[in-house]
Protein backbone atom coordinates (compact mmCIF):
# COMPACT_ATOMS: atom_id res chain seq x y z
CA UNK A 1 0.00 0.00 0.00
CA UNK A 2 1.43 3.52 -1.15
CA UNK A 3 1.05 6.22 -3.38
CA UNK A 4 3.09 7.23 -6.33
CA UNK A 5 5.34 10.20 -6.07
CA UNK A 6 4.90 12.97 -8.37
CA UNK A 7 6.88 15.57 -9.74
CA UNK A 8 4.44 18.59 -8.86
CA UNK A 9 4.75 17.57 -5.42
CA UNK A 10 7.98 19.64 -5.43
CA UNK A 11 5.99 23.02 -6.33
CA UNK A 12 6.57 25.23 -3.03
CA UNK A 13 3.05 26.64 -1.99
CA UNK A 14 1.19 24.25 -4.44
CA UNK A 15 -1.63 21.20 -3.84
CA UNK A 16 -2.63 19.51 -6.81
CA UNK A 17 -5.91 17.67 -5.96
CA UNK A 18 -4.82 14.01 -6.65
CA UNK A 19 -6.27 10.99 -5.82
CA UNK A 20 -4.15 10.93 -2.73
CA UNK A 21 -5.17 13.89 -1.46
CA UNK A 22 -8.99 12.95 -2.94
CA UNK A 23 -9.06 9.89 -0.57
CA UNK A 24 -7.87 11.66 2.38
CA UNK A 25 -11.09 14.36 2.44
CA UNK A 26 -13.56 12.52 0.13
CA UNK A 27 -15.89 13.57 3.31
CA UNK A 28 -15.02 17.21 4.00
CA UNK A 29 -15.59 17.85 0.10
CA UNK A 30 -18.63 15.89 0.14
CA UNK A 31 -19.38 18.74 2.90
CA UNK A 32 -18.84 21.32 1.03
CA UNK A 33 -20.54 19.91 -2.44
CA UNK A 34 -23.95 19.87 -0.25
CA UNK A 35 -23.72 23.55 -0.04
CA UNK A 36 -25.03 23.51 -3.81
CA UNK A 37 -28.54 23.38 -2.34
CA UNK A 38 -29.37 26.38 -0.17
CA UNK A 39 -31.15 24.71 2.70
CA UNK A 40 -27.52 22.55 3.24
CA UNK A 41 -26.12 26.12 3.95
CA UNK A 42 -28.78 27.40 6.34
CA UNK A 43 -28.19 24.63 7.99
CA UNK A 44 -24.55 24.83 8.09
CA UNK A 45 -24.46 28.76 9.70
CA UNK A 46 -27.18 27.56 11.91
CA UNK A 47 -24.99 24.54 13.73
CA UNK A 48 -21.65 24.27 12.41
CA UNK A 49 -20.62 21.80 14.81
CA UNK A 50 -23.33 19.61 14.27
CA UNK A 51 -23.79 19.58 10.33
CA UNK A 52 -20.12 18.64 10.16
CA UNK A 53 -21.10 15.79 12.53
CA UNK A 54 -23.32 14.19 9.48
CA UNK A 55 -20.60 14.26 7.35
CA UNK A 56 -18.04 11.83 9.83
CA UNK A 57 -15.05 14.26 9.52
CA UNK A 58 -11.88 13.32 11.20
CA UNK A 59 -11.20 15.16 14.36
CA UNK A 60 -8.57 17.54 12.55
CA UNK A 61 -10.76 18.55 9.66
CA UNK A 62 -13.61 19.31 11.74
CA UNK A 63 -11.45 21.62 13.47
CA UNK A 64 -9.74 23.48 11.03
CA UNK A 65 -13.40 23.77 9.55
CA UNK A 66 -14.85 25.21 12.64
CA UNK A 67 -12.09 27.60 12.57
CA UNK A 68 -12.52 28.67 9.04
CA UNK A 69 -8.77 27.98 8.54
CA UNK A 70 -8.49 27.71 4.86
CA UNK A 71 -4.89 27.08 4.49
CA UNK A 72 -5.52 24.06 6.89
CA UNK A 73 -8.18 22.67 5.26
CA UNK A 74 -6.75 23.11 1.73
CA UNK A 75 -3.56 21.21 3.12
CA UNK A 76 -5.79 18.47 4.37
CA UNK A 77 -7.19 18.23 1.22
CA UNK A 78 -10.32 20.71 0.36
CA UNK A 79 -10.82 21.54 -3.59
CA UNK A 80 -10.32 25.18 -4.17
CA UNK A 81 -13.79 24.40 -5.83
CA UNK A 82 -15.71 23.04 -3.18
CA UNK A 83 -14.21 25.38 -0.62
CA UNK A 84 -15.56 27.70 -2.76
CA UNK A 85 -18.74 26.51 -1.80
CA UNK A 86 -18.05 27.14 1.79
CA UNK A 87 -16.24 30.61 1.14
CA UNK A 88 -18.02 32.39 -1.10
CA UNK A 89 -21.38 32.57 0.57
CA UNK A 90 -20.10 33.58 3.83
CA UNK A 91 -18.74 37.02 1.92
CA UNK A 92 -15.43 35.71 1.31
CA UNK A 93 -14.02 36.38 -2.06
CA UNK A 94 -11.42 34.61 -3.98
CA UNK A 95 -8.91 37.45 -3.27
CA UNK A 96 -9.85 36.77 0.23
CA UNK A 97 -9.22 33.37 0.03
CA UNK A 98 -5.98 34.42 -1.88
CA UNK A 99 -4.84 36.56 0.73
CA UNK A 100 -5.77 34.19 3.72
CA UNK A 101 -3.39 31.65 2.25
CA UNK A 102 -0.22 34.22 2.37
CA UNK A 103 -1.59 35.48 5.45
CA UNK A 104 -1.71 39.51 3.86
CA UNK A 105 -4.56 41.53 3.78
CA UNK A 106 -7.02 41.65 0.79
CA UNK A 107 -5.59 44.65 -0.53
CA UNK A 108 -2.55 43.30 -0.01
CA UNK A 109 -3.41 40.45 -2.06
CA UNK A 110 -4.79 42.40 -4.83
CA UNK A 111 -1.53 44.99 -4.96
CA UNK A 112 0.39 41.32 -5.69
CA UNK A 113 -2.00 40.48 -8.51
CA UNK A 114 -1.43 43.87 -9.96
CA UNK A 115 2.29 43.88 -9.58
CA UNK A 116 2.53 40.07 -11.58
CA UNK A 117 0.83 41.70 -14.63
CA UNK A 118 2.29 45.21 -14.32
CA UNK A 119 3.85 45.92 -17.92
CA UNK A 120 1.42 43.45 -19.74
CA UNK A 121 0.40 46.02 -22.53
CA UNK A 122 4.17 46.78 -23.09
CA UNK A 123 4.78 43.07 -23.74
CA UNK A 124 1.31 43.11 -25.67
CA UNK A 125 2.87 45.98 -28.07
CA UNK A 126 6.53 43.89 -28.18
CA UNK A 127 4.21 40.76 -29.14
CA UNK A 128 2.41 42.55 -31.86
CA UNK A 129 -1.12 41.42 -33.43
CA UNK A 130 -3.43 42.27 -30.21
CA UNK A 131 -6.15 44.03 -30.07
CA UNK A 132 -5.90 47.81 -27.62
CA UNK A 133 -8.89 49.66 -26.94
CA UNK B 1 -23.08 18.82 -43.99
CA UNK B 2 -22.08 20.92 -41.17
CA UNK B 3 -18.72 22.55 -40.80
CA UNK B 4 -16.49 24.17 -38.03
CA UNK B 5 -16.79 28.02 -39.14
CA UNK B 6 -14.15 28.61 -36.37
CA UNK B 7 -13.06 28.73 -32.86
CA UNK B 8 -12.70 31.37 -29.68
CA UNK B 9 -11.00 31.47 -26.33
CA UNK B 10 -12.65 33.09 -23.62
CA UNK B 11 -12.00 33.08 -19.44
CA UNK B 12 -15.19 31.25 -18.16
CA UNK B 13 -14.96 32.36 -14.33
CA UNK B 14 -17.55 33.66 -11.72
CA UNK B 15 -16.10 37.06 -11.48
CA UNK B 16 -16.88 37.93 -14.98
CA UNK B 17 -20.44 36.66 -14.66
CA UNK B 18 -20.77 38.41 -11.90
CA UNK B 19 -19.76 41.80 -13.50
CA UNK B 20 -22.07 41.38 -16.66
CA UNK B 21 -25.20 40.96 -14.30
CA UNK B 22 -24.41 44.84 -13.30
CA UNK B 23 -24.50 46.90 -16.18
CA UNK B 24 -22.13 49.76 -14.36
CA UNK B 25 -18.76 47.48 -14.44
CA UNK B 26 -19.44 47.55 -18.54
CA UNK B 27 -17.29 50.39 -18.20
CA UNK B 28 -16.06 50.52 -14.57
CA UNK B 29 -12.35 51.09 -15.00
CA UNK B 30 -11.33 47.62 -13.97
CA UNK B 31 -13.14 45.90 -16.19
CA UNK B 32 -13.75 48.44 -19.22
CA UNK B 33 -10.68 47.14 -21.11
CA UNK B 34 -11.28 43.78 -20.66
CA UNK B 35 -15.12 44.00 -22.36
CA UNK B 36 -13.71 46.31 -25.01
CA UNK B 37 -11.80 43.26 -26.47
CA UNK B 38 -15.04 41.33 -26.66
CA UNK B 39 -16.82 43.72 -29.20
CA UNK B 40 -14.87 42.28 -32.30
CA UNK B 41 -16.13 39.12 -30.64
CA UNK B 42 -19.55 39.64 -30.99
CA UNK B 43 -19.55 41.60 -34.38
CA UNK B 44 -17.58 38.23 -35.52
CA UNK B 45 -20.45 36.19 -34.24
CA UNK B 46 -23.18 38.18 -35.24
CA UNK B 47 -21.43 38.15 -39.22
CA UNK B 48 -21.43 34.48 -39.12
CA UNK B 49 -24.20 33.28 -37.45
CA UNK B 50 -22.79 30.00 -36.25
CA UNK B 51 -25.91 27.30 -35.77
CA UNK B 52 -24.65 25.79 -32.66
CA UNK B 53 -21.79 25.95 -30.29
CA UNK B 54 -19.87 23.62 -28.75
CA UNK B 55 -18.78 24.84 -25.72
CA UNK B 56 -15.48 23.00 -24.01
CA UNK B 57 -15.31 23.55 -19.95
CA UNK B 58 -14.95 22.01 -17.11
CA UNK B 59 -17.63 21.72 -14.48
CA UNK B 60 -16.34 22.91 -10.61
CA UNK B 61 -18.87 20.18 -8.76
CA UNK B 62 -22.24 21.39 -10.04
CA UNK B 63 -23.42 18.12 -12.16
CA UNK B 64 -20.10 15.88 -10.94
CA UNK B 65 -19.24 15.27 -7.59
CA UNK B 66 -16.18 13.49 -6.71
CA UNK B 67 -17.92 9.98 -6.50
CA UNK B 68 -17.74 9.91 -10.26
CA UNK B 69 -15.44 12.12 -12.37
CA UNK B 70 -15.32 11.37 -15.91
CA UNK B 71 -12.67 12.43 -17.84
CA UNK B 72 -14.78 13.72 -20.80
CA UNK B 73 -18.23 14.06 -20.65
CA UNK B 74 -20.82 15.58 -23.48
CA UNK B 75 -24.64 16.62 -23.08
CA UNK B 76 -27.12 14.86 -25.57
CA UNK B 77 -29.81 16.73 -24.31
CA UNK B 78 -32.04 19.35 -26.01
CA UNK B 79 -31.85 21.84 -23.32
CA UNK B 80 -29.71 22.50 -19.98
CA UNK B 81 -30.48 24.13 -17.09
CA UNK B 82 -27.94 25.62 -14.99
CA UNK B 83 -28.36 26.01 -10.60
CA UNK B 84 -27.18 27.37 -7.42
CA UNK B 85 -23.53 26.65 -7.75
CA UNK B 86 -23.63 27.26 -4.01
CA UNK B 87 -23.70 30.62 -3.56
CA UNK B 88 -27.05 31.32 -5.02
CA UNK B 89 -26.93 32.20 -8.85
CA UNK B 90 -30.26 32.46 -10.37
CA UNK B 91 -31.73 30.38 -12.02
CA UNK B 92 -31.46 31.16 -15.87
CA UNK B 93 -33.43 31.00 -19.16
CA UNK B 94 -32.70 27.48 -20.55
CA UNK B 95 -29.47 26.72 -22.92
CA UNK B 96 -31.45 25.15 -26.46
CA UNK B 97 -29.10 22.21 -27.06
CA UNK B 98 -29.06 20.00 -30.44
CA UNK B 99 -29.61 16.49 -29.26
CA UNK B 100 -29.46 14.98 -32.52
CA UNK B 101 -25.86 16.53 -33.18
CA UNK B 102 -24.83 15.10 -29.78
CA UNK B 103 -25.60 11.79 -30.54
CA UNK B 104 -23.45 11.80 -33.56
CA UNK B 105 -20.32 13.31 -32.59
CA UNK B 106 -20.69 10.65 -29.70
CA UNK B 107 -20.95 8.08 -31.83
CA UNK B 108 -18.43 8.97 -34.23
CA UNK B 109 -16.09 10.09 -31.29
CA UNK B 110 -16.42 6.47 -29.55
CA UNK B 111 -15.69 5.06 -33.28
CA UNK B 112 -12.32 7.09 -33.07
CA UNK B 113 -11.31 5.82 -30.30
CA UNK B 114 -12.69 8.59 -27.57
CA UNK B 115 -14.84 7.39 -24.69
CA UNK B 116 -17.17 10.81 -23.79
CA UNK B 117 -19.71 9.89 -20.89
CA UNK B 118 -23.56 10.84 -22.21
CA UNK B 119 -25.41 13.11 -20.43
CA UNK B 120 -28.86 12.88 -21.29
CA UNK B 121 -29.70 15.32 -18.01
CA UNK B 122 -26.65 17.73 -17.23
CA UNK B 123 -26.63 21.02 -15.16
CA UNK B 124 -24.24 23.48 -16.76
CA UNK B 125 -22.22 25.66 -14.46
CA UNK B 126 -20.62 29.16 -14.52
CA UNK B 127 -17.78 27.28 -17.06
CA UNK B 128 -20.30 27.10 -19.29
CA UNK B 129 -22.69 30.04 -18.50
CA UNK B 130 -20.04 32.61 -18.38
CA UNK B 131 -18.66 31.82 -21.69
CA UNK B 132 -22.68 32.12 -23.60
CA UNK B 133 -23.24 35.08 -21.72
CA UNK B 134 -20.18 37.09 -23.09
CA UNK B 135 -20.64 35.86 -26.21
CA UNK B 136 -24.56 36.31 -26.53
CA UNK B 137 -25.69 37.38 -23.46
CA UNK B 138 -26.58 40.71 -24.93
CA UNK B 139 -29.38 39.70 -26.94
CA UNK B 140 -32.73 38.73 -26.39
CA UNK B 141 -32.63 34.57 -26.03
CA UNK B 142 -29.98 32.79 -27.00
CA UNK B 143 -29.43 32.14 -31.44
CA UNK B 144 -26.81 29.07 -31.38
CA UNK B 145 -27.87 25.52 -29.82
CA UNK B 146 -25.05 25.14 -27.26
CA UNK B 147 -23.46 21.52 -26.98
CA UNK B 148 -21.62 20.93 -23.07
CA UNK B 149 -18.38 19.14 -23.57
CA UNK B 150 -17.11 18.66 -19.83
CA UNK B 151 -13.28 18.41 -19.56
CA UNK B 152 -12.13 17.07 -16.51
CA UNK B 153 -9.66 19.56 -14.68
CA UNK B 154 -10.51 18.83 -11.18
CA UNK B 155 -9.66 15.98 -9.93
CA UNK B 156 -6.43 14.97 -11.18
CA UNK B 157 -4.96 12.81 -12.91
CA UNK B 158 -6.25 15.45 -15.98
CA UNK B 159 -6.02 14.38 -19.63
CA UNK B 160 -3.38 15.71 -21.57
CA UNK B 161 -3.13 18.54 -23.59
CA UNK B 162 -2.11 16.24 -26.34
CA UNK B 163 -5.14 13.95 -25.79
CA UNK B 164 -7.26 17.06 -25.82
CA UNK B 165 -5.82 18.50 -28.95
CA UNK B 166 -6.35 15.19 -30.86
CA UNK B 167 -9.99 15.38 -29.34
CA UNK B 168 -10.67 18.15 -31.45
CA UNK B 169 -9.45 16.85 -34.48
CA UNK B 170 -11.85 13.78 -33.79
CA UNK B 171 -14.44 16.43 -33.30
CA UNK B 172 -14.00 18.18 -36.57
CA UNK B 173 -13.82 14.89 -38.03
CA UNK B 174 -17.25 14.20 -36.31
CA UNK B 175 -18.56 17.56 -37.18
CA UNK B 176 -17.89 17.32 -41.30
CA UNK B 177 -19.57 14.06 -41.11
CA UNK B 178 -23.01 15.46 -40.19
CA UNK B 179 -25.48 15.80 -42.87
CA UNK B 180 -26.92 18.53 -41.61
CA UNK B 181 -25.82 21.77 -43.13
CA UNK B 182 -24.77 23.72 -39.92
CA UNK B 183 -22.54 26.11 -39.17
CA UNK B 184 -20.59 25.22 -35.81
CA UNK B 185 -17.92 27.57 -33.60
CA UNK B 186 -16.07 25.65 -30.66
CA UNK B 187 -15.40 27.71 -27.36
CA UNK B 188 -12.25 26.48 -25.72
CA UNK B 189 -12.89 28.05 -22.15
CA UNK B 190 -11.20 28.38 -19.01
CA UNK B 191 -7.44 29.88 -17.86
CA UNK B 192 -5.36 31.59 -18.57
CA UNK B 193 -2.37 32.04 -15.26
CA UNK B 194 -4.26 31.53 -12.47
CA UNK B 195 -3.31 29.77 -9.00
CA UNK B 196 -6.50 30.28 -6.57
CA UNK B 197 -4.71 28.33 -3.69
CA UNK B 198 -2.02 27.75 -1.30
CA UNK B 199 0.72 29.96 -0.59
CA UNK B 200 1.69 30.56 -4.21
CA UNK B 201 -2.07 32.04 -4.80
CA UNK B 202 -2.31 35.21 -6.96
CA UNK B 203 0.17 33.80 -9.44
CA UNK B 204 0.33 35.59 -13.14
CA UNK B 205 2.20 34.15 -15.46
CA UNK B 206 2.09 37.26 -18.69
CA UNK B 207 5.34 35.80 -20.17
CA UNK B 208 3.69 32.23 -20.57
CA UNK B 209 0.09 33.38 -21.14
CA UNK B 210 1.55 35.35 -24.03
CA UNK B 211 3.64 32.27 -25.45
CA UNK B 212 0.52 30.43 -25.08
CA UNK B 213 -1.67 32.68 -27.12
CA UNK B 214 1.06 32.34 -29.93
CA UNK B 215 1.09 28.97 -29.57
CA UNK B 216 -2.52 28.22 -29.99
CA UNK B 217 -2.44 30.59 -33.12
CA UNK B 218 0.47 29.15 -34.90
CA UNK B 219 2.45 26.18 -33.25
CA UNK B 220 -0.47 24.04 -31.24
CA UNK B 221 2.18 21.38 -30.83
CA UNK B 222 4.33 23.41 -28.45
CA UNK B 223 1.25 23.59 -26.06
CA UNK B 224 0.46 20.02 -27.09
CA UNK B 225 3.63 18.43 -25.66
CA UNK B 226 3.91 20.61 -22.44
CA UNK B 227 2.70 17.77 -19.37
CA UNK B 228 0.28 19.10 -16.72
CA UNK B 229 3.06 19.24 -14.16
CA UNK B 230 4.83 21.84 -16.48
CA UNK B 231 1.74 23.94 -16.65
CA UNK B 232 0.66 23.45 -13.11
CA UNK B 233 4.31 25.28 -12.55
CA UNK B 234 3.91 28.25 -15.48
CA UNK B 235 0.26 28.62 -15.18
CA UNK B 236 -0.80 27.81 -12.05
CA UNK B 237 -3.10 24.86 -10.67
CA UNK B 238 -6.04 26.30 -12.11
CA UNK B 239 -4.18 27.82 -15.35
CA UNK B 240 -3.85 24.18 -16.42
CA UNK B 241 -7.52 24.70 -17.61
CA UNK B 242 -5.67 26.08 -20.68
CA UNK B 243 -5.77 22.57 -22.35
CA UNK B 244 -9.32 22.68 -23.05
CA UNK B 245 -8.03 25.78 -25.81
CA UNK B 246 -6.24 22.94 -27.53
CA UNK B 247 -9.99 21.30 -28.07
CA UNK B 248 -11.29 23.96 -29.85
CA UNK B 249 -7.83 24.27 -31.82
CA UNK B 250 -7.65 20.64 -32.80
CA UNK B 251 -11.16 21.30 -34.49
CA UNK B 252 -9.84 23.82 -37.18
CA UNK B 253 -7.57 23.07 -39.39
CA UNK B 254 -3.56 23.65 -39.10
CA UNK B 255 -3.52 27.26 -40.67
CA UNK B 256 -5.64 30.03 -39.41
CA UNK B 257 -6.21 33.29 -39.34
CA UNK B 258 -6.71 35.77 -36.95
CA UNK B 259 -9.73 37.73 -36.30
CA UNK B 260 -9.29 38.91 -32.73
CA UNK B 261 -6.39 38.75 -30.11
CA UNK B 262 -7.08 40.44 -26.95
CA UNK B 263 -5.36 40.02 -23.47
CA UNK B 264 -5.98 41.65 -20.22
CA UNK B 265 -4.82 40.86 -16.83
CA UNK B 266 -5.37 40.91 -13.75
CA UNK B 267 -9.15 40.20 -14.27
CA UNK B 268 -9.67 38.42 -10.61
CA UNK B 269 -7.16 36.38 -9.84
CA UNK B 270 -6.15 35.56 -13.43
CA UNK B 271 -5.24 36.42 -16.86
CA UNK B 272 -7.65 36.87 -19.24
CA UNK B 273 -7.03 35.46 -23.22
CA UNK B 274 -9.19 36.17 -25.86
CA UNK B 275 -8.86 34.60 -29.67
CA UNK B 276 -10.93 34.22 -32.73
CA UNK B 277 -9.52 32.35 -35.26
CA UNK B 278 -11.27 30.55 -38.35
CA UNK B 279 -9.69 28.14 -40.73
CA UNK B 280 -7.16 30.16 -43.54
CA UNK B 281 -8.50 30.02 -46.79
Amino acid sequence: MSWKEHDYESIPGTYVFDGKTSHSSYALNKLFYSFNQEENRKAFADDPEAYAGKFGLPDDQKAALLAGDFLALLKMGANIYYLAKLAIPSGTSVQDAGAAFHGITTDEFKALLQGNAEGFEEKLDRAGGFWHG
Amino acid sequence: MAKVIGGITTSHIPAVGNALADPAKRNDPYWKRFFDGYDPVREWLSDVKPDVAIVVYNDHGLNFFLDTIPTLAIGCAHEYKNADEGWALPQLETFPGDAQLSWHIVESLIGQEFDPTMCQEMLVDHGFVVPMHLMWGHLAGWPVKAIPLAINTVQHPLPTGRRLFNLGKALRAAIESYPEDLKVVVLGTGGMSHQLQGERAGLINVDFDLACMDAVINDPEWLASKSNSELIEQAGTEGVEIIMWLTMRGALHANVNVVQKHYHAPISNTGAGVLVLENAT
